[in-house]
């Protein structure tokens, strides 16, 4: 059988002749290496077989997946095996083609495209004009209603939370916090009051309590009135990436986020200690009702969470 | 017909059916129709060289080839809904719960589909095991300078592919909608509103809304299942395409020159071993999935926006933007009317933009220093060329600082460290070790260019002593009867004649064989 290729050397694989020791497997004992192929075949087939009855019985999950992944394994190893070493050994060699076709191909191309193709366009200025025109038109009116139709505009949300005058502190069960519910030291999560089961309430307004002590509590200038009685609020949404400031480091008194370390101490206003935060967490100024109820004397006077483009905007109030 | 025909009609029918029975009437019908004989024949006659780091690809091919049989196993019992439901189910410690429909399909997957915890844990290994897959490959490719022309084109695919299964994984790892996947789909909104301009509605737009947004979930599930898969699926296609058409590349030796491949042939060899190794590459995640547990969702609960657990770490692809997030330092940029957001807009933005950007420009920047635009079949090893290998090791370097540098807690932690000298130790040898890794990885490869023989495989050598103290290295004496005859490919190619290298000139000697 002669290869009719003009492209193939005459002496590739198929007109090697019958004992060429290209043709010879690589094994130097091959009646050996076929004897351990078939063993590994006969394991690939029992682990085969023990994956259909794990499966069939519905054995554990660990012994359908280790039947399964051993059977595919020795399977596996035993066809590469027959590959490297009962196979013709070769090495073989076969020629590259050219890739590139020649310069009169090249020339016939670009000549079909500019000269024909640019004729007909240039003479047609006009049509092709008004074309590009109209696709223009409809890719840029198509495109953003379609765009515009993905999410609403941002307008709002990022800026407020829920909190608002007298909003009552809530904890995740809906449960209002009172005075005398927190020793000093601890903390809890808050919400305000009808959001707590809400992916808003959660994302959004999601607020540590901390008790620091027992007397009124100033963290910073101008903020005289907002922890009575040692109670202080900041935003739970880190500033850095958003996530939960969920570690309370309680000697230290640190706001730890677990994402990327971001520390705030909750005395000084939760400015950023130690991490990547840029920004203290904002705080949320609390007052005592007449039944003892923490509740919020405003909602927060920034942007939670982490920075955007337009968070510079409202600083008014 | 009478029983004295009967033979006659059988020698007819095997006449007529030529030397090649069932099989040779096959093809002559399918070419009668199709034409597919020559290039039938020519397949099959195609010639791979043999290495093991052209095996690499095939690793990460045959785990995407996992990927798709598990993925579309599990989208038959995923509901990709944010709606909530309460959790009654096999696994009780939930029992009661609130979730949504997208976290109790999963954990129903683990507990209740027969072989779905299997299919969960080998998908989820596939995929690390993919992208770790591709950028080994691409570490061969760039330090063996197969990336050069006429395969630019076929880098800049690879490319695409590596980012776009980072985003497959990231999209998959976010699906279960547990509370460590919905912690990383909160920083990824993060960061997409640290963009300046259009950050933020960027990600209003992707996401449906302020987060969390109840999009999220079944957006992230079409573009997990159907549209980057189609991308990925077509690309993978048009690199194979390419890989065919210029043919492998393959490293210099004996017979190989630019203009041919020495190798074994498509059929039988390279069949039965890629086949083979598909085999194993599926055998290995399915032990993996067996004996190592990943991603036991049930154990993180369902995603809740104010909860967090302890040490939140990513998949190991996502590593390096989260080590660049925990030591690039809190600078904020707050005027003209606007906040940039630089403590996340630099290291997770624009950092891996310029890193892929080079790395898409790579074949172009080298050429440009280089001035070479051959046509190039062989392979360089590494160490023939110096600056490329030392300027890539310097970049790994760098991804490998950013890496471990995500793990600063768990580091501080186990060693009993304060945070705070460890995020300086990894700021600093962030820095610092790429300059080190450049010179130190080019005097290697200078200094291996001057040892004959390096990095062939070879017997190992025997160094004596001598009574002056001087040390010598001879090659093991295995060349006898019981060596290997080496066979040259056929045909016969012609020899380059290496000189014997003069000793070098201090206290080492080597020996030339």
């Amino acid at each position: 059988m002669s290869d009719q290729h003009e492209h193939r050397t005459p002496v590739a694989i198929g007109s090697v002749s019958e004992n060429d020791p290209h043709l010879q497997p690589a094994a130097k004992n091959p009646q050996t290496v076929e004897g351990v192929i078939a063993a590994t075949f006969v394991l690939g087939f029992l682990c085969m077989a023990g994956f259909g009855a794990s499966f069939w019985v519905n054995a554990k999950p660990w012994i359908i997946a280790a039947t399964m992944g051993f059977g595919l394994f020795f399977l596996g190893v035993g066809l590469v095996a027959w590959g490297k070493y009962l196979m013709p050994r070769g090495p073989f060699v076969e020629e590259r083609h050219e890739l590139a076709t020649g310069q009169a191909d090249r020339d016939a191309l670009a000549a079909a495209i500019v000269e024909r193709g640019g004729g007909v366009v240039q003479r047609r200025k006009l049509l092709a004009g008004l074309l590009g025109g109209g696709l223009g038109v409809f890719s840029i009116v198509a495109m953003f209603p379609v765009i515009r139709s993905l999410g609403p505009l941002p307008k709002g949300t990022l800026f407020h939370t829920d909190w608002r005058k007298g909003s009552y502190a809530v904890d995740q069960s809906g449960r209002r916090i009172n005075v005398g519910d927190l020793a000093v030291g601890s903390i809890v999560t808050v919400f305000p009051e009808g959001t707590e089961n809400t992916d808003r309430g959660q994302a959004v307004d999601q607020t540590v309590l901390v008790r620091i002590s027992n007397e009124n509590f100033t963290t910073q200038k101008g903020r005289e009135t907002w922890g009575p009685k040692g109670y202080v609020a900041y935003s739970k949404l880190c500033t850095h990436l958003g996530c939960p400031v969920g570690l309370y480091e309680q000697e230290l008194q640190l706001l730890v986020c677990p994402c990327h370390q971001s520390m705030f101490n909750v005395t000084n206003g939760a400015i950023p200690e130690f991490g990547p935060a840029p920004r203290p967490l904002p705080q949320l100024p609390l007052y005592i009702d007449a039944d003892g109820s923490i509740r919020a004397q405003d909602g927060y006077d920034q942007p939670v969470g982490p920075g955007f483009w337009e968070r510079h905007r409202v600083t008014k109030s | 017909m009478s029983d004295v025909d009967a033979p006659t009609t059988q020698r007819a029918k095997k006449a007529a059916e030529g030397p090649y029975g069932k099989i040779g009437q096959t093809i002559n019908e399918l070419d009668d129709r199709l034409g597919v004989a020559k290039g039938g024949r020519t397949f099959m006659d195609k010639i791979f060289p043999d290495h093991w780091s052209f095996m690499l690809g095939e690793i990460a091919l045959y785990s995407f080839v996992i990927l798709l049989v598990t993925g579309i196993y599990l989208t038959f019992y995923y509901v990709p809904s944010s709606a909530l439901v309460i959790y009654h189910g096999s696994y009780l410690p939930l029992d009661g719960q609130r979730v949504t429909q997208a976290f109790d399909s999963t954990v129903n997957i683990s507990f209740a589909v027969r072989g779905g915890l299997l299919m969960r844990q080998m998908h989820h290994w596939a995929c690390d095991i993919f992208v770790g897959a591709i950028v080994v490959h691409m570490a061969r490719v760039f330090f063996t300078g197969a990336f050069r022309k006429p395969r630019e084109l076929n880098w800049t695919i690879g490319l695409t592919l590596l980012i776009l299964a980072i985003g497959e994984g990231f999209l998959g790892y976010s699906l279960p909608d547990d509370l460590v996947s919905g912690t990383g789909i909160r920083i990824a909104y993060s960061i997409m509103e640290s963009i300046p301009l259009v950050g933020t509605y960027m990600a209003f737009f992707v996401f449906g809304g302020n987060f969390p947004g109840t999009a999220t979930i079944p957006r992230f599930f079409i573009l997990h299942v159907l549209i980057l898969p189609l991308v990925i699926i077509g690309l993978v296609t048009a690199h194979l395409i390419l890989l065919v058409r210029q043919k492998h590349t393959q490293f210099p030796g004996e017979g190989k020159t630019e203009k041919n491949v020495v190798g074994t042939p498509m059929f039988p060899v390279f069949m039965a071993k890629t086949t083979g190794f598909l085999f194993i590459v599926a055998g290995v995640t399915a032990l993996l999935a067996a004996f190592a547990q990943i991603n036991p969702i049930w154990q993180f609960g369902p995603y809740d926006a104010s909860r967090i657990s302890y040490a939140v770490q990513p998949d190991f692809y996502m590593g390096f933007l989260d080590g660049a997030l925990r030591i690039w330092p809190s600078w904020s940029f707050m005027g003209f009317g606007h906040t940039i957001p630089f403590e996340v807009f630099i290291p997770a933005v624009v950092l891996p933009g310029i890193l892929f950007n080079i790395a898409y420009l790579w074949p172009m920047i080298e050429r440009k220093f280089t001035g070479d635009n051959e046509i190039h079949n062989l392979l360089d090893r590494p160490s023939e060329r110096p600056k490329r290998t030392a300027f890539g090791v310097a970049v790994l370097t760098l991804i490998a600082m950013l890496f471990i540098a995500s793990a600063t807690d768990l580091i501080a932690n186990f060693f009993h460290l304060s945070l705070n000298s460890v995020l300086w130790a990894m700021r600093i040898l962030t820095i610092v070790t790429p300059f080190i890794a450049y010179p130190i990885t080019y005097k290697i490869c200078q200094e291996l260019q001057g040892i004959k023989g390096a990095g062939k495989r070879k017997t190992p050598n025997v160094v004596s002593r001598t009574e002056e103290g001087e040390y010598l290295a001879t090659p093991t004496p295995v060349y006898g009867a019981d060596a290997p005859e080496e066979l040259h490919p056929t045909p016969v190619p012609t020899f380059i004649e290496v000189e014997p290298e003069e000793p070098v000139e201090s206290g080492v000697r080597t020996v030339d064989r």
